[in-house]
């Protein structure tokens, strides 16, 4: 039987080309990687190379033509000991198969699993009052002692017990082989993680701040958020990212930023943003458990604040889940992050005034609880966003767009978002408070939204 | 059908030449010297007219810089205002004058006082990270300014915007105060790539740390030095530690001054705590690059006697090890006791003390008394042009 040459795409661009000179003639013996052609497309002269053994039977179009059609056949091959066989009957440019594609409706995504509610915290379960620093770190121990594929990893974890502390005891009751300090290479400790997930480990990765997974960002992005899709289900990249992120206090633009807009536009990743102790716990706990890459958020301000976590074997929550950490009836404040805080002293002021706001702490902010989100405002028909980051393409320009295409039958007044003002990070003192978000600035939208 | 063909690029690349070619013509008159007498790792002994170690060598012959009486003394005063400007620095911290992160240069004197001395200001370029006022004063910057941008105020050299990693002076061709670790070094390779671009003469002097010095992004910018023979001198200011891990913990090769052999940069070995010793490995580093050979790397080997930064209680090395370096290698007490067999009179020298002390006590009066940045700074800055 014999093979038909087709003009081939030398580039994902290329259409046509010339075919500027046959390297072969009719019925020299060809093996693979004998050159047969050269051929010109508007970028560059590439040779064209055979990877059947045969007998050159015709060739189809002459040296010099122009405007060969990719796919075009150019000429045939017949097998070992076997005659060329006569072309096919006016063979023709084969059509482009998009153009040849029926249309085909837009599948609907698959249906997201039903995520379960927080756990039942059984009556009588004595809450224990922890900082979200040991909560954290509490998190990581409880899934090490239980899974040996999970290790951390990062500058400055073992020995010093974290920059900031997060990982403290963890290297005296783990050892070096599980919580490794490395050097000041997060590009490349970034990467090692991702392969080291694609090849079976559940590493935690811990950035400084999030400021320096800037220099790592490519694996996040490229290597672990999209490998499973790249790989139809095939490689998955079970990893956790983790680090302070937002603004700390007086340590200038390149130490103060949030980068949860960033990666919650990224299809791929799970981005989790909790505010207290028992959120950092629970989900930190499912982040490890959890197959898909996790981009996950602290904030160094709220490290050492305390919080009641409930004295489980096993406290663990769902993900893509946002909680009412305030129930109200007059107005939503949707936030996450330390923005809870700042929301929720928003939320005391303004119940002075007789306004009863609720507050909803997003948490996880991909998958984002749109659910949560809509039914509030079903109910309060006004809504404030209070986001500890710049404005422009934000979580709340997401909330916004999300209330106007699904809740707009709801509202009784325009979304408006509190953010940090949109410039980089001042270091003096009175400018860095005039940039930051606080309490009177959600309280202030939120009488706008009231119309008081 | 299964693809045919498979299409590949149609020129076959000239085979490569059998040998990289030799280096030699390219030699200054200092490069040569000791190349032979050296043992051949097997690394470069395969190419003997490539002098890795060359500038090593001619730095081992003459250690130290030939220095005047009145150089000296300005090389101690210089350091003397960097260490007296911090100890105030580390108190205005402790008042709550100065917030975030402050990283104090005390015990790294040396490295900027000699290096800087031998650039031409204005002409030639520095860049470094995050630990910066000892470079800024090394270059003669005002100490005002830069109190005033450590305690956040509108006289500030960054307007107070800065803060104490993000301090520029392009007058003085000193481009940052980077708070990035590592980024200063593709920076600074840039800066390079335009003296050599302009043709203006001048050679970049780009400054980072033992940790910095893991970063990817250093090898990367090597590699183009070298390619591109860039006027570059990239300083390792070895301090023993990046943040709490001793270099031993981070790299595997810790004689970093071999870090750009698989560049073909030559690289040098320097005491950090001799200022004259410094001067000396400037001199015949210039003297390499300015030649139009390309990029030299020095290893300049120091200490930092504070924490990382000021909240760092720096408990991963003894108190010992410290008082070590303080008692037995300071570049201060190094530079003084030579002064004074010299001849200098301790009164001429406690004159200068004094003379510090009251110019960098004004910085700090000037820096608590003048005003914050006016509030509608916020906003100014962020980009040059109107849209
Ligand atoms: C990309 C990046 N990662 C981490 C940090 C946090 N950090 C700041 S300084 C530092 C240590 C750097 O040590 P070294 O390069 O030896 O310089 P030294 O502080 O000793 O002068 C670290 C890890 C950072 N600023 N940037
Ligand atoms: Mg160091």
């Amino acid at each position: 039987m014999a093979i038909e040459i087709k003009m081939p795409a030398l580039s994902p661009t290329m259409e046509e080309g010339t075919l500027a000179k046959w390297l072969v003639k009719e019925g020299d013996v060809v093996k693979s990687g004998d050159i047969l052609a050269e051929i010109e497309t508007d970028k560059a002269t590439m040779e064209f190379e055979a990877v059947d053994e045969g007998t050159v039977g015709k060739l189809l179009v002459a040296e010099g033509t122009e405007n060969v059609k990719v796919g075009t056949v150019i000429a045939t091959i017949g097998g070992e000991g076997e005659e060329a066989s006569a072309p096919p009957p006016a063979a023709k440019a084969a059509e482009p198969v998009a153009a040849a594609a029926p249309a085909v409706a837009k599948p609907a995504p698959a249906k997201a699993a039903v995520s379960a509610a927080d756990p039942e915290i059984p009556a009588g379960t004595p809450m224990v009052s922890t900082t979200v620093r040991e909560a954290l770190r509490d998190a990581m121990a409880e899934e090490m002692r239980k899974d040996d594929r999970v290790f951390v990893m990062g500058e400055e974890v073992a020995e010093y017990q974290g920059a900031y502390k997060v990982t403290q005891g963890l290297l005296d009751e783990f050892g070096g082989r599980r919580v490794i300090d490395t050097p000041i290479t997060e590009y490349g400790f970034a990467g090692i993680g991702s392969g080291a997930a694609m090849g079976g480990l559940k590493p935690i990765i811990e950035f400084m701040t999030f400021n320096f997974a800037m220099q790592a960002i490519d694996h996040i992005i490229n290597s672990a958020a999209k490998t499973n899709y790249m790989s139809g289900g095939q490689m998955r990249c079970p990893i956790v990212f983790r680090g302070p992120n937002g603004a700390a206090s007086r340590v200038g633009a390149q130490h103060s930023q949030n980068y949860a807009p960033w990666y919650a536009s990224v299809p791929g990743l799970v981005v989790i943003a909790p505010y207290d102790a028992a959120d950092a716990k629970g989900l930190l706990k499912a982040a490890i458990r959890s197959e898909d890459p996790v981009v996950f958020l602290e904030n160094e301000l709220v490290y050492g604040k305390s919080f009641d976590v409930p004295a489980m074997d096993d406290f663990v929550l769902p993900i893509g889940k946002a909680r009412t950490v305030r129930p109200g009836k007059d107005v939503t404040i949707v936030t996450y992050s330390i923005g809870v805080q700042y929301s929720l002293e928003a939320a005391r002021v303004l119940a002075e005034e007789g306004i009863d706001a609720e507050v909803i702490d997003l948490r996880t902010l991909r998958p984002l609880d749109k659910a949560a989100v809509l039914e509030s405002l079903s109910r309060t028909n006004r809504m404030v966003v209070a986001e500890e980051g710049w404005p422009t393409c934000s979580i709340a320009s997401e909330i916004i767009a999300i209330c106007m295409t699904e809740g707009f039958d709801d509202l009784d007044a325009p979304v408006l978002r509190v953010c940090d003002e949109d410039v980089p990070l001042p270091y003096a003192a009175n400018l860095e408070k005039l940039a930051l978000i606080d309490a009177s600035r959600i309280v202030e939208a939120v009488r706008k939204v009231c119309y008081r | 059908m299964a693809q045919p063909a498979r299409p590949r690029a149609a020129k076959k690349p000239a085979p490569a030449s059998a040998k990289a070619s030799p280096e030699a013509s390219a030699k200054s008159g200092t490069g040569s010297t000791g190349e032979t007498a050296l043992p051949q790792g097997g690394v470069a002994g395969d190419d003997a007219s490539f002098a890795l170690r060359s500038l090593q060598q001619a730095h081992a012959n003459n250690k130290r810089f030939d220095a005047s009486d009145e150089q000296l003394l300005e090389f101690y005063e210089q350091m003397l205002l960097i260490r007296r400007f911090e100890e105030k620095a580390g108190q205005l911290y402790g008042l709550g004058l100065i917030g975030g992160f402050c990283h104090l240069y005390i015990g790294q004197e040396a490295v900027a006082v000699g290096l800087q001395s031998a650039l031409t200001t204005g002409k030639d370029s520095v860049i470094t990270g995050y630990r910066d006022h000892g470079h800024m004063l090394a270059y003669g910057i005002d100490p005002n300014v830069i109190m005033a941008e450590l305690t956040g105020r509108g006289a500030g050299i960054s307007r107070g915007k800065g803060g104490s990693m993000h301090m520029f002076s392009t007058e003085h061709r000193f481009f940052g105060g980077h708070g990035i670790v590592g980024a200063q070094v593709s920076l600074g390779t840039g800066l390079a790539f335009g003296h050599k671009y302009s043709g203006d003469g001048g050679v970049c002097m780009a400054y980072f740390g033992d940790g910095a010095a893991n970063q990817g992004q250093v090898y990367e910018s090597f590699n183009m030095a070298a390619l591109w023979k860039l006027p570059i001198i990239f300083v390792i200011e070895n301090n023993g530690y990046a943040m709490g891990t001793k270099v031993s913990r981070g790299s595997a090769e810790t004689a970093f001054y071999r870090r750009g052999t698989g560049f073909r940069i030559p690289g040098m070995d320097v005491n950090g705590m001799d200022v004259l010793e410094v001067r000396q490995a400037a001199e015949v580093a210039l003297e390499y690059v300015r030649g139009g050979n390309g990029p030299v790397l020095l290893e300049v080997k120091t200490y930092r006697y504070r924490g990382h930064s000021m909240s760092d209680p720096a408990k991963y090395r003894s108190r010992e090890e410290v008082q070590e370096m303080r008692e037995n290698h300071d570049p201060i007490d190094g530079a003084k006791a030579e002064l004074l067999k010299r001849g200098v009179t301790e009164d001429k020298l406690k004159e200068i003390e004094k003379a510090i002390r009251a110019r960098v006590g004004q910085s700090a009066d000037f820096a608590e008394s003048s005003p914050e940045p006016e509030l509608h700074e916020l906003y100014t800055d962020i980009l040059v042009e109107q849209y």
